[in-house]
């Protein structure tokens, strides 16, 4: 409980023509824990994961992250600052191997330019080589090595949900967010992918977690926030929130 | 050692490099015009590897490209010519070029390359226009470009003694000043190629590549787009000012009549005719957008005469016919240009199953 | 004070034009995405045809004004012509092509009828004979003629009759929703096919009106004039927020306006330093500064990407 605040995120609005897809939400994540956001369908969990990396700016609120606030619209400086993503569909680079979309992925942690590229020199080639090294492991560390040269369009799509985390994580995040990883995975496969986020945890990452599978967010979680029309309803462990009376009635209200 | 070179692969690149030697001499048999033609394909294919940077890797529809091959063509005009009296050397001329057009690339770029593809298309269109005209009309009141006149008398290459416009013997072989300009241009092509090569395989290029995919993932990722998209405009520019330099010397004359929107849409379909993103695609196109022209001009009329005995047609506009028919073909049999890259074949493949 | 209100309705004239056009570029670009590159000299065909047309009917005794009728008709039919083959030949096998593949075809397309309108009416200009009897007018020390009114009325004519078939018939319902979402429109059973070539039939009918219009206002026309008109009325469409019809009217007029505009007082403006002979630059100038803080041009919705 004592963990230091990795990202608080301070009423943030965000709406749509006439839709308010959030409503001053206000939470906060610490480092190391595997935090979870739910709701139903249309809650404000993927506006709120936009919001926070950059790709849309919030009508109001802002976050501060790892004690400084996070600068609206730039994306690329929230994955610099330590903020990677997957998303609820799935975008990869398609025409690309699986061996590169992690070699992208190392972007932000490498510098080569210009002209390195052109002149090729020593640095350049060992900066090279070592994207590609450390590109292999993480596809090893997924367990998607086999598929390494294969265009990411042509995995299965579990291996493509894995090919997304192994891309984020290529960037070296302090958080990692998980846009529902397990949509449309078979229990064997939901079963391996928690294996793997709980992994990915013990190496340090704090994980925010967005996903409908109650089974395995309660099981992950330390936490759980629960959105319902983009207002947050409660955030506590999961333990209360299973009970909680107005979260019961957020999803059974949608079930009706 | 590099595993690119077996054997195999060591004799095919003796072999071109002989045939690219030789070549200026054989074509030079058939009259020095062939050699400046041949020559202009090189500097089309050099303008073509610029512009692919652009539009090939980063996926930026630039139909404004002349105006950077116009900056440097201008540069050179202006820093080596009577017009102003001054003669400067190659070797600073050229640089300058390509700093002149980066920084137009850049300011240009800059504003515009967050606009949606076919916006930045038109942008860019304009953009070439606005420099034209400028060129066009800068000879009053104060007489910078001269105006539609254009500036004659430009300097030729000229390295110590060594001038590329004159005639000379070499080791008993006489060689012409386009046969000159051709190894040169060869040279310059060589070092886009390696550019282009080096670039398309680096951390850039596949920032490149990912924008091209997927802009929002490319950002999520940590790709500052903008920036990087402003690199590859303005890598492309800097290549067209090169190019723009070498033409102002070669011609030893430059006109806005040069630069005009054609132009620019010629090296485009140089690069999407061959195969975008694709090197030896790009050299095919610009290889035959650029042949196709002069060849047609030499067979128009012997061949209506062939065939019905006398002229029917105006042979510059069924020249011209031919050449957009070739263009409507092509793109109707080979969507992906004619020498795609494997991947790009097999992204289409599957799109149309 | 004068040269305002006349360098108004000069852009008043020059703007209708572009806004004909520019419908053109739009339809076909909100519909399937396609800058269709030839549209200009499709307009171009239609401005010699109309001459051809009106000619030999003059010169056989006919009155211009009756003979012009035929003009617009006969350059209409040939337009709707072009514009249905050039969609059905050139750029419906590549609709599931690479982005860039059409944009070549129309290029390709623009050439070969540029050149094909060489060798079939010549290189040199060609006088439009009138129409009209050409009245000056005066207005508030303004001076403009007759045939400058009769390019405003039928331009507001033709574009009137066009919302009307948009708003108000199964068709434009259907251009509408096609644009907005072609594949939902697909399963609500609109046959895409048949959206995508009545755009271009009905594009290429403006373009034929305002080819005529273009011919009877400059008195001459030539095989090259259909390119930059084409690009002015592309900007036009761009500046408005292609895709959006309100749009490219607007931007027409609003595109004539500045040039008209600007190159009355460019020199005053800059001391004398730029003459009019710059007027081409402000239709990209003014593109180029509009799209610089209205990325989707005046009147265009904002597409944010959804994430
Ligand atoms: N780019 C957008 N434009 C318009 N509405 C949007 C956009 N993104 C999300 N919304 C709306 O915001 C609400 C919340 O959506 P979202 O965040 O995707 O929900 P969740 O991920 O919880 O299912 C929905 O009503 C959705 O339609
Ligand atoms: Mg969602």
């Amino acid at each position: 409980m004592s963990a230091p605040v990795l990202l608080e995120a301070r009423a943030v609005a965000k709406h749509f023509g006439g839709v308010k897809a959030l409503r001053d939400v206000s939470l906060t994540i610490r480092q190391g824990e595997v935090y979870g956001l739910i709701g139903p369908n249309g809650a404000g969990k993927t506006t709120f994961f936009n919001c926070m990396t950059g790709l849309y700016v919030p009508d109001g609120g802002g976050f501060v992250f790892a004690g400084a606030p996070l600068v609206a619209d730039a994306p690329h400086r929230a994955a610099e600052r330590g903020i990677a993503r997957t998303f609820q569909n799935i975008r990869l680079f398609g025409n690309m191997t699986a061996l590169e979309n992690v070699m992208v992925g190392r972007h932000v942690r490498t510098r080569a330019g210009v002209f390195g590229a052109i002149l090729r020199n020593g640095a350049t080639r060992a900066e090279e080589a070592a994207i590609r090294r450390r590109a292999e492991e993480l596809l090893h560390y997924v367990g998607i090595e086999d598929c390494a040269d294969d265009l990411a369009k042509n995995l299965s799509y579990g291996d493509q949900r894995r090919l997304e985390i192994a891309r984020a994580l290529a960037a070296e995040p302090k958080l990692l967010c998980l846009d529902e990883p397990a949509a449309g995975m078979n229990g064997a496969e939901t079963a391996e992918l928690r294996v793997l986020i709980e992994g990915i945890r013990a190496d340090g990452v704090t994980i925010l977690l967005i996903e409908h599978d109650v089974k395995l967010v309660m099981g992950l979680c330390d936490r759980v926030a629960v959105l319902d029309y983009g207002a947050l309803v409660i955030e506590d462990v999961p333990a209360v929130v299973q009970h909680d009376p107005r979260v019961i009635e957020a999803y059974i209200g949608v079930a009706a | 050692m590099n595993k690119w070179l077996t054997p195999r692969s060591t004799l095919g690149l003796v072999l071109v490099a002989a045939a690219l030697i030789v070549l200026p001499f054989v074509v030079g048999m058939g009259g020095q015009a062939w050699v400046r033609i041949l020559n202009f394909a090189i500097l089309y294919a050099f303008l073509a590897l610029g512009l692919n940077i652009v539009v090939g890797f980063a996926g930026l529809l630039d139909l404004g490209y002349v105006a950077f091959y116009a900056v440097g063509a201008y540069t050179w005009a202006l820093l080596a010519s009577p017009h102003f009296g001054l003669h400067l050397p190659f070797w600073a001329i050229l640089p300058i070029g390509a700093v002149f057009a980066c920084i137009a690339g850049a300011l240009l770029g800059a504003p515009t390359l967050k606009l949606r593809g076919d916006y930045l298309a038109i942008v860019t269109l304009g953009f070439g226009e606005i420099v034209r005209i400028f060129m066009n009309n800068l000879n009053a009141p104060v007489n910078i470009t001269n105006g539609a006149q254009g500036i004659t008398l430009i300097d030729p290459v000229v390295v110590g003694q060594f001038k590329f416009s004159a005639t000379s013997t070499i080791f008993g072989l006489t060689v012409t000043g386009p046969q000159k300009y051709y190894y040169l241009l060869v040279l310059l092509a060589l070092g886009v190629i390696l550019v282009n090569y080096r670039l398309q395989h680096s951390r850039i290029g596949r920032a490149w590549q990912a924008i091209r995919e997927d802009e929002i993932a490319a950002k999520a990722i940590g790709i500052n787009t903008r920036n990087v998209k402003l690199l590859a405009f303005a890598m492309g520019a800097s290549f067209g000012g090169i190019a723009g330099g070498i033409f102002a010397a070669m011609q030893g004359f430059v006109s806005p009549e040069s630069f005009s929107l054609i132009e620019s849409i010629m090296i485009l379909a140089m690069v999407v005719l061959g195969g975008m993103g694709h090197i030896p695609g790009v050299i095919l196109g610009a290889v035959l957008l650029a042949i196709l022209p002069e060849a047609l001009r030499y067979a128009v009329v012997p061949v209506q005469k062939a065939l019905f005995g006398e002229v029917l047609a105006d042979p510059e506009s069924l020249r011209m016919l031919v050449f957009g028919l070739a263009l409507v073909l092509v793109m109707r049999f080979r969507p992906a240009g004619l020498w795609p890259s494997p991947e790009r074949r097999r992204e289409l493949a599957e799109k149309t199953q | 004070m004068d040269i305002l209100f006349q360098q108004i309705i000069n852009g008043l004239v020059q703007g209708s034009i572009y806004a004909m056009v520019a419908l053109g570029y739009t339809m076909v670009y909100g519909i399937m995405g396609l800058i269709n590159f030839a549209h200009g000299e499709v307009v171009m065909i239609g401005t010699l045809v109309a001459i051809s047309i009106v000619t030999l009917l003059v010169q056989s005794g006919m009155p211009p004004a009756l003979a012009g009728a035929f003009g617009v008709a006969g350059a209409a039919l040939v337009c709707m012509a072009l514009g249905w083959s050039l969609e059905r030949i050139a750029y419906r096998p590549l609709r599931r092509a690479q982005r860039l593949a059409p944009l070549i075809t129309a290029i390709g397309m623009s050439i070969v009828l540029q050149n094909l309108a060489m060798m079939i009416w010549g290189r040199n200009y060609m006088t439009f004979p009138p129409l009209i009897e050409k009245t000056q007018y005066e207005f508030a020390g303004a001076a403009f003629t007759s045939v400058q009114v009769m390019i405003v009325v039928v331009a507001a004519l033709s574009m009137s009759g066009l919302l009307l078939l948009v708003y108000r018939t199964r068709l434009g319902m259907a251009m509408r929703a096609t644009a907005q979402n072609p594949a939902v429109a697909g399963l609500m059973g609109v046959n895409a096919n048949r959206i995508i070539s009545s755009a271009f039939v009905v594009g290429s009918a403006l373009g034929a009106i305002a080819g005529v219009m273009v011919g009877t206002y400059y008195e001459v026309a030539h095989y090259q004039m259909g390119f930059m008109l084409g690009l002015k009325a592309f900007t036009a469409a761009v500046l408005g927020g292609i895709g959006n019809f309100a749009g490219a009217m607007a931007g027409g007029v609003l595109l004539g306006l500045i040039e008209a505009l600007g190159a009355g007082y460019i020199g005053d403006l800059t001391g004398g330093f730029f003459g009019s002979h710059y007027q081409d630059i402000f239709a990209f100038a003014v593109l180029i500064l509009v799209l610089m803080f209205r990325p989707s041009g005046l009147f265009g919705e904002k597409t944010g990407d959804r994430a």
